[in-house]
C-alpha cells in the first residue's frame, strides 16, 4: 500500500439529534506522521475516531483510512487499524497474557508474529503478566492497551485520550513509545486534552465544539500568534483579574496557572497599566511579556471563532 | 476455528473468575427446585381432623380409624358439635368429620330419599382454598373407598397424579423458567457488559465478525444449562419422585432446543440493551413475568380470560412446559409432542433471525 495520506477527511458532519458533534471537518494525516487532536472534552475528539475506525456512520462529508472509505469499505479497513478508545477497553478479569491472548486470537495473529513491534512495550509489564488487567496501574493499563492495539501490526494507529488519567512520568514514556512507532512507519492519530503533549506531535489540529481551529507543526501554531502576551501576578488574584479585564487596552485576560495571561493591543503600555493598578489598591504586581504557549493560541482562536458566529 | 475456541476460552474465564455468580447459576436450580418441592407445596400433606360424632357406633369408629392410619391425615380426637367453629378458627385442626346422629341408618339403607340429609358433613377451613379443595378431594375418596355406596356421588379418578402432588406440576415449571432466566439474561448482561465497558468497540473495530464473538459467548452458557438440566432431571426423579415416564431422549432433545431458543432471545434483547440494568429490566418484565403468569406454571391456561390465552401462545415457556409435562409425567411417545416442537423450532428461527438482523456491526 503506498498512499501518501494514511488519513483523509473531506467536509465530515455528524449529528446527534440537535448537536452538532462535528462541522465540516478536513484534515489529513500523512503516512508515518504522528498526527495530535488537541481539544478539550466534548469537542468532538471521541466521535472522531469513532467515525474513522469505522464504528459510526458521517451525516455528511467523506473519509478514507488507507485510500479506503470509511463507510463502505470498512471491512477491509479494520485489518489495517490499531484502534485503543478513550475508556480502558481490555477485560478487566482477565490477566495480562489472557487479554493479549485474546486480541491476538481476534487479529487472527499470535504474539511472535508482531514480537519486535510489541516487545520494548511488553517488557515493561513482563512482571504483571499473571496479573488481572483490573489490577494493573494507570500507566501499567496503557501499556497493556497498547499492546493488544499493535498486536496484528497495525498501519494507522488511533490512540483516543491514552495519557488521560495516568501520571506524569508514565505519560512521559509513553510518548517516547509513540516516537519509536513512528520512527517504524506507523501512522499514528493521537488526541489529548493536555496542551503541553501537542509539543510531541509533528503536527496537531485544534479543535473546539466539532470545529477544526487550526491545523500545522506545534511551533507553527504557537508562531501564529499575533499579539503582546504578558503575565500577571500579584496579591489579590481574583480583583486583578477583574481590574485588567475593564482596562482599556487589554482584549482578554484568562487564569493560567500561578498567574493571568494578558492579550493586550499592540500600543499597550505596560507601566501605566501597574501604575493603574496600584492606584487601584493592588499590591506586588508583577508583569512581564511571555511567549505564547498552545493554550494561548487555542483561547485565542476560540474567542475569533465564537465571536465570528456571534457577528454571523 | 482456532480463533472460535480461543473466543470460547475467554468467555469461559469471564464465568470462573466471577465465581459468584457461577454459584448463583448452579445453586439457583437447586434452590428453586426445593423450594417448589417441598416448601410451596400445595398437596394435601399433614391434614388435621377431628370428628363429631353423637354416636360411636362401630361403622364410625371403623372409618375413623382407616381415615387416622391414612399417612396424609392426622386424628386430633373427638370434639363436641358447639366446638366444631372454635376448633376450626383456633387452627386447631383443618377438618371436622361430622357423622350424622343416625349415620349408621343412612348408610345401611339401601334406598335413601334426597330429604334425609347427607351421612357425613366436612367442615373445612377454607382460608386456604387450594387445600381446602384438594384436600375435600381426597378425603371423600377415602371416605368412600370401602365405605357405604351411598356415600360416592362422582366418581373421581385423577389420571397420572392420583395424589396431585405439586411437584408434577412445578418441574416442569422450574424448567421452563430456570432455562430462560439463565441463557437470556446471563447472555443479554455478558453482551451488553462489553458494550457498556467499551470493549465492544475494540471488537467491532477488529476484522472478526461480531457475530463470531456472540456466538463464542453463548457456548459457555449452554454447557452451564446442560448441567442445570441434568441437576433438575436428577433432582425430580430420586429427590421429588417424579416419575420420568417418556423418553429422556425425548426431553433432553426438546429441552436443548429450548436452551438455544433462550440463548437467541438473549441475544436478541443484548441488540436493544445498552446497560446491563436494562437487559435486567427487559429480561425480567419481559421474560419472568410471562413465564410465571401465562405460561400454565402457576395459573392453569384454560381458565384464562380469551385475550390471555391468545397472549400466551407467544410464550414460549407455555409450549415447552406443556411438552415437558407431556413427556415427563404422561410418559407419551416423543410423536405426541410434535406440534410444541414444531412451534419452538419456529420461535427459534424467527428469533435467531431477527437478532441477527437487529445485531449490527457498527455502534448505531
Amino acid at each position: 500500500m503506498n498512499f501518501s495520506n494514511a488519513i483523509e477527511i473531506k467536509g465530515l458532519t455528524k449529528r446527534y439529534g440537535p448537536v452538532v458533534a462535528l462541522d465540516r471537518i478536513r484534515l489529513e494525516v500523512r503516512r508515518g506522521e504522528l498526527f495530535g487532536l488537541i481539544g478539550p472534552d466534548g469537542a468532538g475528539k471521541t466521535t472522531l475516531f469513532r467515525l474513522l475506525t469505522t464504528l459510526i456512520d458521517p451525516d455528511e462529508g467523506q473519509a478514507s483510512v488507507n485510500g479506503m472509505d470509511t463507510a463502505t469499505e470498512y471491512r477491509n479497513i479494520r485489518k489495517t487499524i490499531g484502534y485503543m478508545p478513550g475508556r480502558f477497553s481490555l477485560y478487566p478479569d482477565l490477566t495480562v497474557d489472557e487479554n493479549l491472548a485474546f486480541f491476538a486470537a481476534l487479529f487472527g495473529t499470535n504474539l511472535r508474529d508482531s514480537h519486535d513491534l510489541i516487545d520494548p512495550i511488553y517488557r515493561q509489564i513482563k512482571p504483571f503478566r499473571t496479573r488481572r488487567a483490573g489490577k494493573l496501574s494507570g500507566g501499567m493499563k496503557q501499556k497493556l492497551a497498547l499492546c493488544c492495539a499493535l498486536i496484528h501490526r497495525p498501519s494507522v494507529l488511533f490512540l483516543d485520550e491514552p495519557t488521560t488519567g495516568v501520571d506524569a512520568v508514565s505519560r512521559s514514556e509513553f510518548w517516547d513509545m509513540l516516537a519509536e512507532l513512528k520512527a517504524k512507519g506507523i501512522s499514528i492519530l493521537v488526541s489529548t486534552p493536555y496542551m503541553d503533549e501537542a509539543n510531541r506531535c509533528d503536527r496537531i489540529a485544534l479543535i473546539n465544539e466539532g470545529k477544526v481551529l487550526g491545523i500545522d507543526t506545534p511551533q507553527g501554531i504557537v508562531s501564529g500568534f499575533n499579539a503582546p502576551l504578558f503575565a500577571l501576578h500579584g496579591d489579590d488574584m481574583f480583583g486583578l483579574l477583574k481590574a485588567a479585564r475593564c482596562y482599556a487596552g487589554v482584549r482578554t485576560c484568562y487564569p493560567f496557572g500561578q498567574t493571568h495571561h494578558l492579550v493586550t493591543e499592540s500600543g499597550f503600555n505596560a507601566v501605566r497599566f501597574i501604575e493603574t493598578l496600584s492606584a487601584e489598591g493592588f499590591s506586588a504586581i508583577e508583569l512581564y511579556p511571555v511567549e505564547a504557549g498552545i493554550e494561548d493560541v487555542f483561547i485565542q482562536r476560540m474567542e475569533n471563532e465564537s465571536g465570528q458566529s456571534h457577528i454571523g | 476455528m482456532g480463533s472460535f475456541l480461543s473466543f470460547v476460552r475467554k468467555e469461559t474465564l469471564h464465568i470462573i473468575r466471577d465465581p459468584r455468580t457461577m454459584l448463583v447459576v448452579l445453586l439457583m436450580p437447586i434452590v428453586q427446585m426445593t423450594l417448589f418441592g417441598f416448601a410451596i407445596s400445595t398437596e394435601i400433606n399433614n391434614i388435621d381432623f377431628a370428628v363429631v360424632a353423637p354416636n360411636r357406633t362401630s361403622a364410625i369408629r371403623q372409618q375413623v380409624e382407616r381415615l387416622a392410619a391414612n399417612a396424609y391425615f392426622t386424628y386430633k380426637g373427638f370434639i363436641s358439635p358447639k366446638e366444631t367453629d372454635e376448633v376450626l378458627r383456633r387452627g386447631e385442626t383443618d377438618v371436622v368429620v361430622v357423622f350424622a346422629d343416625d349415620y349408621d341408618r343412612k348408610t345401611l339403607s339401601s334406598a335413601l330419599s334426597p330429604t334425609d340429609g347427607a351421612a357425613i358433613q366436612l367442615v373445612f377451613d377454607a382460608s386456604n382454598p387450594n387445600i381446602a379443595a384438594a384436600g375435600a378431594g381426597y378425603l371423600q375418596q377415602v371416605l368412600s373407598v370401602g365405605g357405604p355406596a351411598t356415600l360416592i356421588e362422582p366418581e373421581m379418578h385423577l389420571m397420572y397424579n392420583p395424589q396431585m402432588k405439586s411437584a408434577y406440576n412445578f418441574v416442569p415449571g422450574i424448567m421452563g423458567l430456570i432455562f430462560i432466566l439463565i441463557c437470556a439474561i446471563m447472555t443479554s448482561v455478558s453482551i451488553v457488559r462489553e458494550k457498556e465497558t467499551g470493549t465492544m468497540e475494540v471488537l467491532l473495530a477488529s476484522p472478526v465478525r461480531p457475530i463470531r464473538i456472540i456466538l463464542a459467548k453463548m457456548i459457555p452458557y449452554f454447557a452451564l444449562s446442560c448441567i442445570n438440566l441434568a441437576t433438575i432431571l436428577l433432582l425430580a426423579r430420586y429427590a421429588l419422585d417424579v416419575p420420568i415416564s417418556g423418553s429422556t431422549a425425548g426431553i433432553v432433545a426438546i429441552s436443548l432446543l429450548y436452551l438455544i431458543l433462550a440463548l437467541a432471545l438473549g441475544l436478541f434483547i443484548s441488540t436493544i440493551a445498552d446497560t446491563q440494568v436494562m437487559a435486567m429490566l427487559i429480561s425480567g418484565m419481559v421474560l419472568m413475568l410471562p413465564v410465571i403468569m401465562l405460561s400454565g406454571m402457576v395459573f392453569p391456561i384454560e381458565n384464562m380470560p380469551k385475550i390471555l390465552q391468545a397472549l400466551s401462545t407467544i410464550v414460549p415457556a407455555r409450549w415447552y412446559i406443556a411438552a415437558i409435562r407431556k413427556l415427563m409425567i404422561e410418559g407419551v411417545p416423543f410423536a405426541a409432542v410434535l406440534k410444541e416442537f414444531a412451534i419452538l423450532s419456529g420461535m427459534t428461527l424467527a428469533l435467531i433471525g431477527i437478532a441477527l438482523r437487529k445485531f449490527n456491526d457498527k455502534l448505531e
